[in-house]
């Protein structure tokens, strides 16, 4: 079977004025892939991401994400992916479930469609007694769940997460990352920036970004290899340094 | 923002200090001559040099002068009797007939004072002239305050606190909304999602038009109860024209929203125009006397055409045809304002 690729990027650039946020990154992502996009801060990763979501546009170079070009095709694009960042996506002022109806609705689902995702959500999480909560009133811990879980309700062929995890306790961690996987089991492509080194060490392949540019590309096998390191965060101050 | 903290003031203290002015002037006046004698012209001569009148008109036909006035053209309609000249050669009584737009009772007041003031002169000077010995009866001045007949004031602010009411809710609830959704980051995940430029605007718009359009309800209920404001004209029409300019005000609070970051920048800014809207706005000051170039600024000014249409309907009893130039103007504005919140939302950067 040949692999199917949900994003390929060629020399895909992006400046301000004359500062270069990202500089001439390629790569390739394959389907059902945890993609992890690793970075200091600064090094370019959301502006990568933006521009793979269709929000930004690119100042040369090409993408494609899902089969749609990134500047060309975006609103097919945007219907074929979810995205979470580490800003809330969440209404606060609304409840568990009219936050499910409106992404829900605004990804075109029916109604059938948007109760059944509904109780799927509440059972997987356990969330039956918050379930006509206010956002405002959840847990932060819970919250990421619960915008992960909306991030996919249209069932996406890939969903980006940025910084995802910042903030939360490490079983929350775990837990958020348990859900990660069951989303790549059902075939969901993930990509994920992150800036915790154990995280990335979940990841099938992970790609370091330094000032713009993607400096190392591999599982957390040939990284470790042809770095000579014991974990990523050794890898991770070889290459910025 | 910058530019705008150094604008503000003299902006304001520039406009305001010329337009936010409670003196009477420029009231026109039409002349309802049925005498066509040399005494009348004398006396249109004499209040046409006065600095307060405007000489909007003379004509045999009253209907003229009351098409003039409903249409809020005129002020004050002068009507002077035939053998107006003959009556006070010979020193017989005479009378002139005065009627008022009373809707500003203020100005009513004042204007028919100006104007009776000018006729008590005439009146001396021509008798001089005469060489009367002494004046019998004078020019005797007979008033009518129209549509007010009890100069009752809050006839004439309450309609226009109700556009206050309705302008100020539908602004700030619209120029704070996208902008807050800018800083707890939610419009970055809109911004992803399909979703189409014009479905976000809807979305944006209606809740803000129902909750408009209630306000105004509320407050018209409080006007017609409560301060006993007369409707003369169409309530639906009312409606109608109030929505129109909620899309309108909305439309512009949109805007305000996308140019700007944070809501404090947003709140700024709608302050700064509410401010100068609403005193030039005709609402509390006669736009009439302003300066010639404030009057024209004001033609730029949404509250302005409202303020007008709700007192013409309400007290006056106007019809559609009698405000359609402010419907057409409304209607434009809120097309093209909306158009712009549209094009200047950016989904993309």
């Amino acid at each position: 079977m040949i692999e199917e690729k949900v994003i390929i990027a060629k020399d895909l650039t992006r400046t301000f004025g004359k500062f270069t946020a990202v500089d001439h990154i390629s790569f390739d992502v394959k389907r059902g892939e945890i993609f992890g996009f690793l970075g200091a801060n600064g090094a370019g990763k959301t502006t990568a991401i933006k521009m793979l979501t269709g929000i930004l546009s690119s100042s040369s170079g090409q993408a494609t994400v899902a089969g749609f070009d990134i500047n060309k095709d975006r609103n097919r694009l945007k219907e074929n992916i979810g995205y979470m960042s580490q800003k809330f996506s969440l209404y606060e002022d609304l409840t568990l479930k009219e936050n499910i109806k409106f992404y829900g609705g605004i990804y075109g689902l029916n109604n059938a469609e948007i109760a059944k995702k509904t109780g799927e959500i509440v059972e997987r999480l356990d969330l039956q007694e918050i379930e006509n909560t206010l956002i405002a009133e959840i847990p932060l811990g819970w919250k990421q769940k619960i915008a992960f879980s909306v991030a996919i309700v249209h069932n996406p062929k890939i969903v980006f997460l940025d910084e995802p995890t910042s903030g939360v306790d490490p079983i929350t961690r775990r837990q958020f990352w348990n859900l990660i996987y069951e989303a790549a089991e059902n075939g969901i492509t993930v990509f994920v920036t992150t800036h915790y080194m154990d995280e990335a060490e979940y990841c099938d392949r992970i790609s370091m970004m330094v000032e713009g540019r993607i400096e190392a590309l591999g599982s957390l096998q040939e990284l470790l290899t042809k770095y000579e390191a014991t974990s990523m965060d050794e890898v991770f101050i070889k290459l910025a340094r | 923002m910058k530019p705008l903290l150094i604008a503000m003031p003299i902006i304001q203290l520039a406009i305001l200090s010329y337009t936010a002015d409670f003196t009477v002037r420029n009231i026109n006046i039409f002349v309802q001559d049925q005498d066509h004698s040399v005494l009348s012209q004398k006396l249109i001569n004499k209040i046409s040099a006065s600095d307060n009148f405007i000489l909007n008109g003379v004509s045999a036909s009253y209907d003229e002068g009351f098409d003039k006035i409903q249409k809020n053209k005129i002020d004050v309609i002068l009507s002077i009797p035939e053998h107006f000249n003959r009556d006070f050669n010979s020193g017989r009584h005479t009378s002139l007939f005065i009627a008022a737009d009373a809707i500003n009772s203020n100005k009513a007041g004042i204007s028919i004072n100006y104007l009776q003031n000018i006729i008590k002169d005439f009146s001396s000077e021509q008798a001089a002239k005469k060489g009367m010995i002494e004046i019998r009866s004078g020019i005797e001045v007979v008033k009518r305050n129209w549509y007010n007949p009890a100069l009752n004031y809050k006839f004439f602010m309450v309609p226009g606190i109700m556009v206050l009411l309705v302008t100020m809710i539908a602004l700030f609830l619209s120029g704070m909304n996208i902008v807050r959704e800018k800083e707890i980051g939610t419009i970055e995940q809109l911004n992803v999602t399909p979703i189409k430029k014009y479905q976000f605007i809807i979305g944006k718009l209606l809740p803000f038009l129902i909750i408009g359009i209630f306000e105004f309800t509320i407050g018209l209920a409080v006007a017609l109860w409560w301060f006993k404001v007369p409707m003369l004209g169409s309530i639906t029409l009312l409606y109608l024209f109030t929505f129109v300019y909620l899309i309108l005000i909305l439309g512009i609070g949109m805007f305000i929203s996308t140019i700007t970051e944070t809501q404090q920048q947003a709140l700024f800014i709608a302050w700064f125009f509410s401010v100068i809207f609403i005193l030039m706005s005709g609402l509390f000051t006669p736009i009439e006397s302003m300066p010639v170039w404030a009057q024209k600024l004001t033609l730029f000014n949404p509250i302005r055409y409202y303020v007008e249409v709700i007192r013409l309907v309400m007290l006056k009893g106007s019809s559609f045809i009698s405000i359609k130039l402010n419907f057409a103007i409304i209607t434009f504005a809120a097309l093209l304002v909306n158009m712009l919140a549209i094009l200047n939302y950016r989904k993309t950067a």
